[in-house]
């Protein structure tokens, strides 16, 4: 899957949980899902959980500490696939 | 005949001890605590009762002269025993249990019969996911008859503050 695939993969992901003041045109690669996007831990959560299926792999605790910007997540998917 | 009294009697009273350490470790007390009893919890699931005491002080205000238990308070009901008690079982090997910070994060819930004074409900919830701190349930709340009152899902995030 190529770099611009997985981005917009997760994009969809996120769309669904951005609050209703932010929209996803907002959601830009260096975005911080908290600060930028406006979203919760709770809904961080989802996210996580979402992109495990789409993606068919698994995060630990350490991964969500580390997945902080839409980038940081990028990098974890990666991360995760070559671990395949 | 007094025999088998004496042991139902019993084997209640020792489930009723086996949950009591969860009962006593839940981070609530009156006017807001909607727990009498748990009567069953395991790695998925957690079951549990509660009387909504007949002069309770909202049934004044809801409604005026027709007292019905409100919605939220079946649902926060729902919440701390299908939710929050099942939290704290699964987290039991965690020594700082006095630290617990918990905040509910959603619940989507139907309402199919009303409550009123004095009614024992029962509430029964499933598992659904405990990850990264957040746990979700779904939840199901029956009256003395055994009806479906309520049912829904409830999540929250459940963790430590460091202090």
């Amino acid at each position: 899957m190529e770099r611009e695939e997985k981005y917009q993969t997760l994009k969809n992901i996120v769309k669904v949980y951005l609050p209703e003041d932010v929209d996803v045109t907002d959601i830009k690669q260096n975005s911080h899902f908290m600060e930028n996007l406006n979203i919760n831990s709770a809904n961080l959560v989802d996210i996580v959980l979402d992109v495990e299926d789409a993606f068919d792999i698994r995060l630990e605790n350490e991964d969500m500490d580390q997945m902080q910007t839409v980038n940081d997540a990028l990098a974890i998917i990666d991360a995760k696939l070559s671990q395949k | 005949m007094e025999g088998k009294v004496y042991s139902n009697e019993y084997s209640k009273k020792m489930s009723e001890r086996s949950w009591q350490w969860v009962l006593e470790a839940l981070p609530y007390t009156e006017p807001f605590l909607f727990v009498d009893e748990l009567t069953n919890i395991h790695a998925t699931g957690a079951e549990g009762r509660y009387r909504f005491p007949p002069d309770a002080y909202f049934y004044k205000g809801h409604f005026k002269d027709r007292p019905v238990t409100p919605g939220v308070l079946l649902t926060e009901c729902c919440a701390q025993i299908g939710l929050v008690s099942l939290g704290i079982f699964l987290l039991k090997n965690e020594k700082n249990l006095q630290h617990l910070t918990i905040g509910m994060s959603s619940t989507a819930m139907e309402f199919l019969k009303p409550v009123f004074p004095g009614e024992i409900v029962r509430v029964v919830s499933v598992l659904e996911y405990f990850r990264f701190q957040k746990l979700k349930c779904s939840v199901k709340m029956f009256n003395e008859e055994n009806n479906l009152v309520c049912k829904g899902t409830i999540a929250g995030m459940i963790g430590f503050n460091n202090g």
